[in-house]
């Protein structure tokens, strides 16, 4: 009895004690980011490797998601007549939830993983205490600019995907099925709201999951065990945390949006 | 304001480079020192050596502030090294280079630009002033034909002498070598030797070499420490080692396999082991 009350204790107090960590190192973080001002160089080149790289994956599963939506949308809509709000379904669907979540998910997937693991076999390879050695800290030359980088890319990659994603809806609505163009756009165009849709999905929705996934990222990385193992799961945890903190926090920010609370 | 180190009015030969007094250090369970003194004066090459896992890669991170110690005092030049502020120990950083065991060159670097690296972040010289100074650390490796390479087309040995060049890019007043000899092959190993020592007289550097290689280290070496158990065992220069009356000592330095250093990790009987029941 007593056993499991200390192992329940110690358990939680480990997963504070790393909670408390994990903020520390995004406060320095942060504290870091003033020092991209003159090195702008550093930041073009991680924008590059975690935005222009998640390009393709994003373009794909954007396209696709939006055609299943067009498929989706179009066979429940034509039992009602109301095909013309398609052009509605898709595009709130997209601005609004799966836009920024599925980026956010995919991006954790290709970047997130990626940053975790380059991380951590930096760290495992000895580079980040050889950098410290060299008086430069892994903050401001390594961390800081993979981290603004990730958090500029998500947000543009979720208006790439929500942009491809009404194209693929649109192909499949209009070009295949044989919806109404006209109907299509201008019923979205009187639907969607620039603040109350854009601002809160598109903008809002994919900066927080763009902290989050960057942060968990950097702070599973830079926290591995210098082994092959600890790499491993520190990159499995990355891509298990991400996801249920962005569906998490999904619902918060979605029922905040709503004026749930 | 703390006193800078290597910069402090103390800085006079007659003040060691690093002085370590009552230094306890523990991992988990296992105390990796106590009660450690030990003095690197400066100037000279100063070997640190021991069986392996007697923490001697540990007392270097203890010593460049990468650690901080349970207990004792270490001072760099007169400063407490351990009770620096970051952006201190940086500064005293900078003038001081240390040679990885794995090399720990940036894989997404040429081996120019991890040369490069600590000379384009700490000053603003000019490309063709880098370029020069590049590689004139490249030859004094004998690399320099070797610096469009990527750091993955590089053996072992040569990653070591790359990481060498990166560590005396700036110039600093103290070098601190954790196992520069092992996995080289014998010509490069001739070579770094020699490197070292005429890196240390040239430049007036203080060397610290962190080694089990006795016979390579006790030909360049001033002065060797021996550790084992968490304790300085013996030190002296490497003849008065080479002589001494102690088992210890003796053991190590002619590789012998009986003595007071076991060879097996703390385990129970042999046979015992073996007869013992696995448990369900």
């Amino acid at each position: 009895m007593t056993a499991g009350l200390t192992g329940i204790g110690g358990f939680i107090l480990h997963k504070l004690a790393r909670l408390g960590r994990a903020n520390l190192f995004l406060l320095r973080l942060l504290g870091a980011l003033r020092f991209l001002f003159r090195r702008p160089g550093w930041l073009i080149k991680q924008l590059y490797a975690v935005g222009v790289l998640s390009l393709p994956i994003i373009l794909v599963s954007g396209l696709f998601v939006g055609m299943v939506l067009g498929l989706q949308g179009y066979a429940n809509l034509v039992e009602f007549g109301a095909t013309s709000s398609l052009g509605t379904v898709v595009a709130l669907s997209l601005i609004r939830e799966l836009g920024p979540v599925l980026t956010a998910l995919l991006y954790a997937g290709r970047a997130g993983s990626a940053l975790t693991a380059e991380i951590g076999l930096m760290k495992a390879t000895e580079q980040l205490a050889s950098m410290q050695m060299m008086a430069v800290d892994p903050f401001q030359r390594v961390l800081a600019p993979r981290f603004l980088a990730g958090c500029l890319a998500v947000p543009i990659l979720t208006g790439i995907f929500t942009a491809v994603g009404i194209l693929g809806g649109y192909l499949v609505a209009v070009v295949q099925l044989g919806v109404d163009g006209g109907a299509f756009w201008a019923q979205m165009q009187a639907k969607v709201q620039l603040f109350a849709d854009i601002g809160n999905g598109v903008l809002i929705k994919s900066a927080v999951f763009g902290i989050l996934a960057n942060w968990v990222a950097l702070f599973e990385g830079y926290e591995t065990l210098p082994t092959a193992e600890g790499v491993s799961l520190a990159t499995t945890r990355t891509v298990v945390i991400t996801s249920l903190a962005v569906l998490g926090w999904d619902f918060l920010l979605t029922a905040l949006m709503f004026g749930v609370w | 304001m703390l006193p800078t180190p290597f910069s402090s009015p103390e800085s006079s030969p007659a003040v060691a480079a690093v002085t370590v007094r009552g230094l306890s250090f523990q991992r988990g369970e296992r105390l990796i020192f106590d009660r450690v003194d030990l003095d690197i004066p400066r100037g000279k090459v100063t070997a640190i050596m021991g069986p392996s896992g007697t923490g001697k890669t540990t007392l270097l991170q203890l010593i460049s502030g990468q650690l901080r110690p349970d207990a004792g005092r270490i001072e760099v030049d007169g400063v407490c090294i351990h009770q620096l502020q970051r952006r201190e120990l940086y500064r005293v950083r900078q003038r001081m280079g240390m040679l990885f065991q794995s090399g720990a060159l940036f894989t997404d670097l040429s081996v120019f630009e991890n040369v490069a690296f600590p000379l384009r972040e700490h000053t603003r010289l000019p490309e063709t002033l880098i370029r020069t100074l590049v590689l004139m650390k490249l030859e004094a490796v004998g690399l320099r034909g070797a610096r469009e390479l990527m750091p993955a087309q590089l053996s072992g040995g040569m990653a070591r002498r790359v990481a060498l060049a990166r560590a005396i890019a700036l110039d600093p007043q103290m070098i601190l070598y954790d196992e520069p000899f092992a996995g080289q092959d014998p010509i490069s190993m001739a070579v770094l030797v020699k490197l070292i020592r005429r890196l240390n007289d040239a430049l007036g550097l203080t060397s610290v070499i962190v080694s089990h290689d006795v016979k390579e280290t006790a030909a360049i070496a001033d002065s060797l420490y021996l550790i084992f158990a968490g304790r300085v065992v013996e030190h002296g220069t490497p003849r008065e080692l080479d002589c001494s009356a102690s088992p210890w000592v003796d053991q190590f330095m002619h590789a012998r396999p009986d003595g007071p250093m076991s060879f097996h990790y703390p385990a129970p009987p042999y046979a015992t082991d073996l007869l013992a029941e696995i448990p369900a």
